[in-house]
């Protein structure tokens, strides 16, 4: 597609977002060994969410794209988000 | 976009010459209309050994005791008919043939987006319905766990599971192919100067529906691969034995498999708001309406899975917002019936055999779809849960709705596939052997139901034998119908009446290019001007 812009993101762009994943990596596997109770699978699932945050934006360059694409994204994320908090409606009040 | 193309434009793509010939040009074919007729004949394939089973569990009941199989067979034969029945026709259905024959054509467009990926989709459905196949010839003993394969029944069962369940799993790869594929079409192939709004209904639906397929679809498919590791592996994420939660599986199986009535139905009222205003010869009623409904549909659809779960021991809470919700999605479901109706009114209507296959799609439709109601309060769902109320609602829903819109849109399109017309007065007689022999199987399951028939049971009290003697009768009735209905198009397709290009007087863009369309189906690119429209009567 001719009329279409390409952004080029530089390798060092690349390279912190690969050792920001890792980093986070082994800080999900560090708080492990620290007693948080039930916040244990809470800060999992956060520390997974920035991580794929990470990969939409850079990697998968939603960064660069036209905004009907983020709100798709976006959307996709709130029927998901709907879903989890339905389904705790079972088990929050059984 | 490729500006010139050596394919001729005069040659259907019924005989277009490509490289390969016979039957590698078809199952190397990457032109949509081929795959969508690949995808129609292994259908009907499939589709004749779910009747097949069907007719034989009919059989079983016609009186009470064992007539002619064994529980085990019984348990067997409704597992593999539901599977078949479920996710190789009604899901797949419509999108898949007349998605992929009509969507390129509909918004003027020569192909879909990604072709190879489309003929891709259509081996990965081939793999998954062999695998589930295997399953029966292989292995210790059929499937039995029904086609929701509930856990923990589903891992501690002795039969073949696992190749049906990753059968189900490719089946699913297949339907997030098509969908994306869609979903990419619509976006960047539409003609130009047809906007979103005017753009035909039953594209539109196959956008929803598209939705769909692609954010639903992977649920049931890790939903599957759990159940795959709890069998082989025991990681107790359902098994209440080792602290896992067999509820928690029904959620996710439903999570999928509740949108996925929104797969099967929606293109089904695409296909039907196509076929009304053509036979009405009128402008749709509330084209914006069917939209905004089409999209509430796929929508709420995601939230009201719970309602098959009603008796299963989830919290009151989740019961009744579960319970408004459904309420909610009968909302838009019923705006459409009141568009159909409303372009009928006044319209110069005429009395073909895809218009009586539609309007009956209504009555069946309505009748179903207020059944969801009486499933949808908590009250009475708890009396009629998984009774043959429950079976004669989604019959209606999902062999009524889906299957009634498939034949009618099989009767509409049919000059344009085949560039040929049926024998109509033989149409009209399979249509109304089928319809009589469809309400005579269904309906007395409703009294049935409500009188404490269980579902899933090869035997049954004396009290219930004579509605069931009703009940096998239709079968016959209905099959027979089926019978006139395929021989009549086999024939026609071979040696029927060369066909006009607008046989119907349609105004959709499939109705100004060739029956059967060329290659790359347009000479030209059409052009939508600020007046043109897909009703415009
Ligand atoms: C007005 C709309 C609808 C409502 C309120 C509704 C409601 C329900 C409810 C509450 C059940 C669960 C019954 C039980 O097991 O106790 C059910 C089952 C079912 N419905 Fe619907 N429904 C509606 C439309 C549809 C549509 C459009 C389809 C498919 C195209 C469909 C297909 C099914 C199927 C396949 C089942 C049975 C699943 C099984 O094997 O347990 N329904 N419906
Ligand atoms: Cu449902």
């Amino acid at each position: 597609m001719e009329n279409e812009k390409h952004h080029i993101v530089s390798y060092k762009t690349y390279t912190v977002i690969l050792l920001v994943l890792i980093a986070l990596t082994f800080i999900s596997i560090g708080i492990t060994n620290i007693e948080l109770g039930s916040f244990a699978v809470t800060g999992a699932l956060l520390l997974a969410s920035v991580k794929s945050f990470l990969v939409l934006t850079y990697f998968m360059h939603l960064k660069y794209d036209k905004p009907y694409i983020i709100l798709m994204v976006a959307f996709v994320f709130a029927v998901f988000l709907a879903v989890i908090i339905i389904t705790f409606f079972d088990y929050f009040f059984r | 976009m490729q500006a010139t193309s050596k394919i001729p434009t005069d040659v259907s793509y019924l005989e277009y010459k490509g490289k390969y010939k016979g039957l590698l040009s078809w199952i190397l074919s990457t032109d949509h209309k081929r795959i969508a007729l690949l995808y129609m004949y292994s259908m009907m394939v499939l589709f004749l050994v779910g009747v097949a089973l069907g007719l034989a569990m009919k059989l079983e009941l016609i009186a009470p005791g064992k007539t002619i199989m064994e529980a085990n067979d019984y348990n067997a034969v409704f597992t593999v008919h539901g599977v078949i029945m479920i996710f190789m026709i009604v899901i797949p259905g419509l999108p898949a043939v007349f998605g992929n024959f009509m969507l390129p054509i509909m918004i003027g467009a020569k192909d879909v987006a990604f072709p190879k990926l489309n003929l891709l989709s259509w081996y990965v459905y081939i793999a998954g319905a062999l695998l589930v196949i295997a399953s029966l010839l292989f292995g210790p003993g059929t499937p039995d766990t029904g086609w929701t394969f509930y856990a923990p029944y589903s891992f501690k069962t002795g039969t073949n599971m696992l190749p049906a369940i990753f059968g189900a799993f490719v089946l699913g790869f297949s339907s997030i192919l098509t969908g994306l594929n869609f979903i990419v079409t619509i976006h960047r192939l539409r003609a130009p100067g047809m906007k979103w709004t005017k753009m035909p209904l039953f594209p539109w639906t196959l956008y929803g529906t598209a939705w769909i397929q692609l954010l639903a679809t992977p649920v049931v498919g890790i939903t599957l691969v759990l159940v795959a590791l709890e069998r082989i592996f025991g990681i107790g994420v359902f098994d209440p034995a080792l602290g896992g939660d067999p509820i928690l599986y029904q959620h996710l199986f439903w999570i999928y498999s509740h949108p996925a009535v929104y797969v099967m139905i929606l293109p089904a009222m695409g296909a039907i708001s196509e076929i009304i205003p053509t036979f009405s010869q009128k402008h749709i009623f509330g084209y914006k309406a069917i939209i905004a409904s089409t999209l509430a549909i796929a929508f709420v659809g995601y939230f009201v899975w719970g309602h098959h779960m009603f008796t299963s021991g989830m919290s009151g809470t989740a019961q009744y917002t579960f319970s408004i919700l459904t309420f909610l999605v009968a909302i838009p479901s019923a705006i459409k019936v009141f568009n159909w109706i409303s372009t009928m009114y006044k319209g110069s209507i005429r009395m073909e055999t895809p218009f009586y296959w539609a309007a009956s799609f209504i009555f069946i439709f309505m009748i179903g779809g207020l059944s969801g109601l009486v499933l949808g309060a908590l009250s009475t769902n708890i009396y009629v849960h998984d009774t043959a109320f429950v079976v004669a609602h989604f019959h209606f829903i999902v062999f009524g709705g889906v299957g009634f819109s498939f034949f009618g849109a099989v009767h509409y399109w049919f000059p344009k596939l085949y560039g040929r017309m049926y024998e109509k007065s033989w149409a009209n007689v399979g249509w109304l052997t089928f319809t009589i022999g469809f309400l005579a199987l269904y309906s007395p399951m409703f009294y049935l139901g409500m009188q404490g028939m269980p579902r899933r049971y090869y035997d049954y009290l004396e009290e219930f034998h004579s509605a069931n003697i009703l009940s096998t009768l239709g079968s016959w009735v209905m099959t027979f119908g089926l019978v006139i209905i395929l021989i009549n198009l086999y024939r026609s397709s071979k040696n029927g009446k060369i066909a006009s290009i607008n046989p119907w007087d349609g105004k959709t863009l499939e109705w100004t290019v060739p029956s059967p369309p060329p290659v790359e189906n347009f000479d030209e690119v059409p052009v939508y001007g600020e007046k043109d429209g897909p009703y415009e009567y």
